[in-house]
């Protein structure tokens, strides 16, 4: 009953802030603070639901009794999860965005704003809730059109403009293979119903598994930004303001995962290992090659976009193991790898909501979005550059940070398949363990560069040089993540039981996956002792702190302050740091054959020695848009221009056109329809 | 318990100089000169700390802290790595994966502090010290795999005492080719020829230096103690993972503590004199020349995993 009141708690605090955000849209900040308190009161509403269903029941709820279809909510263990996570975002980007969109008041429209960013939060929560095929697609479709309209809410850039077009495009055609996918579903089950849908999943012939699975994974691949489905997403997120990247790439891209999920466990039972096998090889390639564009990507929300492609392959990698032992009966193991997965969304939703309002925040104070003309912040923006390194630590994977803790459990649970038989299953395992490290020491390498390059040094443009801290709503939502990254790093004892409880409920184990000894000691009873305890490696840190902390301090004389060596000449200067192209150079020139780099350099020559000026320009292409979809594009462009010839313009022709597909089709009823 | 934590970080902040200065030395011994003495690195550590550090007027509390973060991150990964005895109060705190990832933190702060002077010498070393390590990453992984699909674990005691109770059976060729693998990867994170020349200050080549050239004094020290005590922990875990014979276990009485601490220093200065061999009989290679090296790497673990599957009878 209270999870009832709960629910309708939390929806309707979002409707609230979306109604409230129209009827004060005359006054900017009213308007704002409402609405994005608003949804922050809704999230902390979910946040209670949500644990109330991990820990207690599943919630069902029908809107039209007795109808057919029947619409309804109905929220299990593994959709509290996602609500879970959607409300924590949701809760520090509502905080951020108060602070945030005051770099709109009197340019843009906030109460549209504010409108739209509510009823998106409310659609992802429908997304999450649906009982039904047809709400879900409602549901999906609201998202994905309002996420659009949040992208092209700068609309008077010309490459937002394109961004969104190409968002929109590529959601529909995964959208078509969601609605096949559901389609080969229903026509089992004979109902559009979930529930039905599930009991299909068992009764449905294999080839109508696989045929399903695979659509689905292509249709929601596409959402989650899985190689090669994903060129829509360095475009649209980027585009999107601030707080709407950071709960895009937080959030709404792990819807995808959700029905995944949804679909391969709890529909079909991961039948068959080889679906595994696509899950996870695919999940490593998104990996390593999101990683590789975002290393050399100089436009900072860019490369955060990039690195999401590369975070959704880690989590699909755990999946992927996942469905593998599930699919070779060892239920354990494979929740094992779903925690993993589980953890690594969690923690990519905080620390990546995190780095995307740190983007918000640099170009807040900076308008710059490129690497190449920042430096310096530390000095100007301290609280925030000690916030957004955190972020960075995490998602570099370093201990005793967030990242750490799930990209371990992530080897862990690869290191397991020594327990199966399969020799393929060892082979392909170790492969994948061996790309996702490259992949996270690519993670450290691109993250290094973007903070090394942003905030250290000296300033390489008049905005860095003048930029200022943020205000104390933005630095709170960073502030609460922060702390959330550090909290997930070095208490995993209390996130993985609920975790565990999660993944059990749909895979069907005791929930039993792993022991906890002294001091938060995690060990995997199923194989021989790995062990670790986050909490102890802080604790040893700290202790160790002391060691040098005695040997520099100790006798503390003055430090004495000179320029920079610059080989005995005065070289301290902006222009003579390090570039980000320089830093990132060996991996261009390491993976020269997947970038194609191309350079341009211009010199004129004042006289014959002396050079007046100096242009230099270099880019990578990308190859899955020249190679895959500009042909495609080019193709249906081909066959719409030689279509043209059949439309003349002329209504006797189109008349024409009528009558003769009248004659077939009388010609095709008085045959008798064979 | 704090008494043997308590001597396992002076054993490992005592020994790493020692180590130092003894490849020195063998170095010079086959390059046919005297060379400084073994003490040296001791001299050289204490000289450093009593002077001041010079810091350069653009640096940010990054650079201030990089040291005692890297310092403090590999001294933690040496409470994780059996040394003499496989049994460590805080083995359970991370496995060895949770090593190299300490590893990673600790190069992580120094090559951030290596941008912070603006110099372009620290961000080209920088740049290329992450460059290096993520050559490494997945080699240094496959080996991992190899190592614990063998022994079923990636806990450090645990992986000490397996092999060390397999006797002469360890020696399997999977685990030879392991080893071969971890030697190249440890070449690498030791900055070692041909990756990299711990002796030259020359801006085209170095990379480690290039990093800490705005160190100075007492700072310095701490880096360069760092990178001594990391050195000597990657002997430590190619010695105690491959060869761990003659570890002490809990338990043992004085005499085999004593025994076993010798023996672990003999198999230091054995990995120590073949790196020396390595290094005066290559030349450095040109940094875009590595990826070929740490590939021979990678597919030796690749190997050893194959190798496995096929002796394991799969």
């Amino acid at each position: 009953m209270l999870d009832n009141y709960l629910f309708l708690g939390l929806a309707g605090f979002y409707l609230v802030g979306a109604v409230s955000a129209l009827v004060f849209n005359k006054k900017d900040a009213l308007c704002s603070y409402i609405s994005f308190l608003s949804a922050s009161a809704g999230a902390l509403l979910g946040f209670v639901f949500s644990l109330s269903v991990i820990f207690g029941d599943s919630f069902h709820f029908i809107l039209n009794e007795g109808q057919i279809p029947e619409f309804g909510i109905f929220v299990d263990k593994l959709s509290a999860f996602f609500i879970l996570v959607i409300s924590i975002s949701v809760f520090a980007v509502s905080i951020f965005s108060t602070g945030y969109v005051k770099e709109y008041f009197g340019k843009k429209n906030i109460g549209y704003l504010c409108f739209l960013y509510n009823i998106f939060i409310l659609s992802m929560i429908l997304v999450i809730c649906a009982n039904n095929a047809i709400m879900f697609l409602i549901a999906w479709e609201l998202m994905s059109v309002i996420s659009f309209f949040l992208v092209v809410y700068e609309h008077e850039k010309i490459e937002t403009r394109k961004a969104g077009f190409i968002y929109i495009v590529m959601t529909h055609i995964g959208t078509g293979f969601i609605i096949i996918s559901f389609l080969i579903f229903a026509g089992t089950s004979g109902s559009f119903s979930f529930e039905t849908f599930h009991a299909a999943g068992s009764t449905m012939t294999p080839f109508l598994k696989d045929i399903a699975f695979l659509f689905a994974f292509i249709g929601f691949g596409t959402k989650a930004g899985i190689v090669p489905f994903h060129i829509w997403l360095p475009y649209a997120h980027p585009a999107a303001p601030g707080n709407v990247s950071a709960l895009m790439s937080g959030v709404m891209i792990k819807t995808a995962i959700f029905m995944l999920i949804r679909i391969s466990f709890d529909f079909l039972g991961a039948g068959q290992s080889w679906w595994g096998y696509i899950v996870l090889m695919m999940g490593t390639i998104s990996a390593i090659l999101g990683i590789l564009y975002a290393v050399v990507e100089p436009d900072m929300k860019r490369m955060l976009a990039f690195s999401s492609i590369e975070n959704v392959g880690i989590i699909l990698i755990g999946l992927g193991a996942s469905m593998i032992f599930l699919a070779s009966d060892k239920p354990i193991l494979s929740a094992i790898a779903m925690i993993a997965a589980l953890y690594h969304l969690l923690n990519h939703s905080v620390f990546k909501g995190l780095l995307f309002m740190g983007a918000g925040s640099i170009l807040y104070s900076t308008h710059t979005k490129n690497i190449e003309k920042l430096g310096g912040l530390i000095k100007r923006m301290p609280v925030s550059a000690i916030l957004i390194l955190i972020g960075v630590l995490s998602i570099s994977a370093m201990p005793p940070f967030s990242g750490f803790v799930s990209e371990w459990l992530t080897f862990q649970s690869l290191l397991l398949t020594f327990n199966l038989d399969s020799n393929f299953a060892i082979i392909i395992l170790s492969i994948s363990a061996a790309v996702l490290a490259l992949t996270g020491a690519l993670a450290a390498y691109c993250f290094l560069k973007f903070f090394g390059m942003v905030f250290l040094a000296l300033p390489r443009s008049e905005n860095a040089q003048h930029a200022k801290e943020v205000n104390i709503p933005m630095l709170a939502g960073m502030g609460f993540f922060a702390l959330l990254s550090i909290m997930l790093g070095i208490l995993p004892v209390f996130v993985l039981p609920v975790l565990d409880r999660i993944a059990s409920s749909f895979i069907g184990t005791a929930g039993q996956s792993f022991s906890f000894g002294t001091f938060g000691t995690i060990s995997i009873p199923s194989s021989g002792g790995i062990s670790i305890s986050t909490p102890g490696l802080l604790a040893i840190l700290l202790i160790l702190m002391l060691i040098p902390a005695i040997i520099l301090f100790i006798n503390k004389r003055s430090m004495p302050v000179y320029e920079t060596w610059g080989c005995g000449q005065p070289v301290s200067t902006a222009r003579n740091e390090y570039s980000a192209i320089a830093f990132s150079k060996p991996v261009q020139v390491w993976f020269k054959g997947l970038y194609r780099p191309a350079r341009e350099m211009e010199v004129t020559y004042s006289s014959r020695y002396l050079k007046e000026s100096f242009k230099f320009k270099s880019g990578i292409e990308q190859v899955f848009e020249k190679n895959l979809y500009i042909p495609v594009v080019d193709f249906v462009m081909d066959i719409s221009r030689k279509a043209k010839v059949i439309q003349t313009g002329s209504i006797h022709a189109y008349l024409g056109y009528i009558f003769g597909i009248l004659v077939i089709l009388f010609m095709f009823v008085i045959s008798g329809g064979s | 318990m704090i008494l043997q934590l308590v001597f396992q970080i002076f054993l490992i902040i005592v020994l790493a100089p020692l180590l130092s200065g003894f490849i020195k030395k063998v170095k010079s011994f086959f390059q046919i000169r005297k060379g400084p003495g073994i003490l040296q690195p001791y001299y050289d550590l204490l000289k450093l700390i009593k002077k001041d550090s010079v810091v350069s007027n653009n640096v940010s509390w990054i650079f201030h802290a990089a040291p005692i973060i890297s310092f403090v991150a590999v001294l933690a990964a040496g409470l994780l790595i059996p040394v003499y005895i496989t049994q460590l109060p805080l083995g359970f705190a991370g496995d060895l994966i949770a090593v190299i990832y300490l590893f990673a933190l600790a190069r992580f702060f120094t090559a951030l502090a290596s941008l912070d002077a603006g110099s372009s010498f620290g961000g080209m070393g920088g740049s290329r010290e992450m460059f290096i390590a993520a050559l490494v990453e997945p080699a240094l992984m496959l080996s991992i795999f190899a190592v614990a699909l063998n022994v079923g674990s990636t806990n450090l005691g645990f992986i000490s005492r397996t092999v060390s109770g397999m006797g002469i059976d360890a020696m399997s060729p999977y685990q030879i080719l392991a080893f071969v693998a971890l030697f190249i990867i440890a070449i690498a994170e030791t900055g070692r020829i041909p990756i990299d020349n711990p002796a030259t200050h020359l801006e085209l080549t170095m990379i480690h230096e290039a990093m800490i050239l705005e160190y100075s004094g007492r700072q310095l020290a701490i880096v360069e103690l760092g990178a001594m005590i990391k050195q000597l922990l990657i002997f430590s875990l190619l010695a105690n993972i491959f060869f761990p014979w003659g570890i002490a276990s809990q338990g043992a009485g004085v005499s085999a503590l004593v025994l076993a601490l010798l023996v672990y220093m003999i198999k230091i200065l054995v990995i120590g004199i073949s790196m020396a061999v390595v290094e005066t009989s290559t030349a450095k290679w040109r940094l875009f020349r590595l990826p070929e090296l740490l590939s021979i790497s990678l597919m030796l673990s690749f190997l050893a995993i194959v190798s496995f599957i096929i002796v394991k009878g799969g």
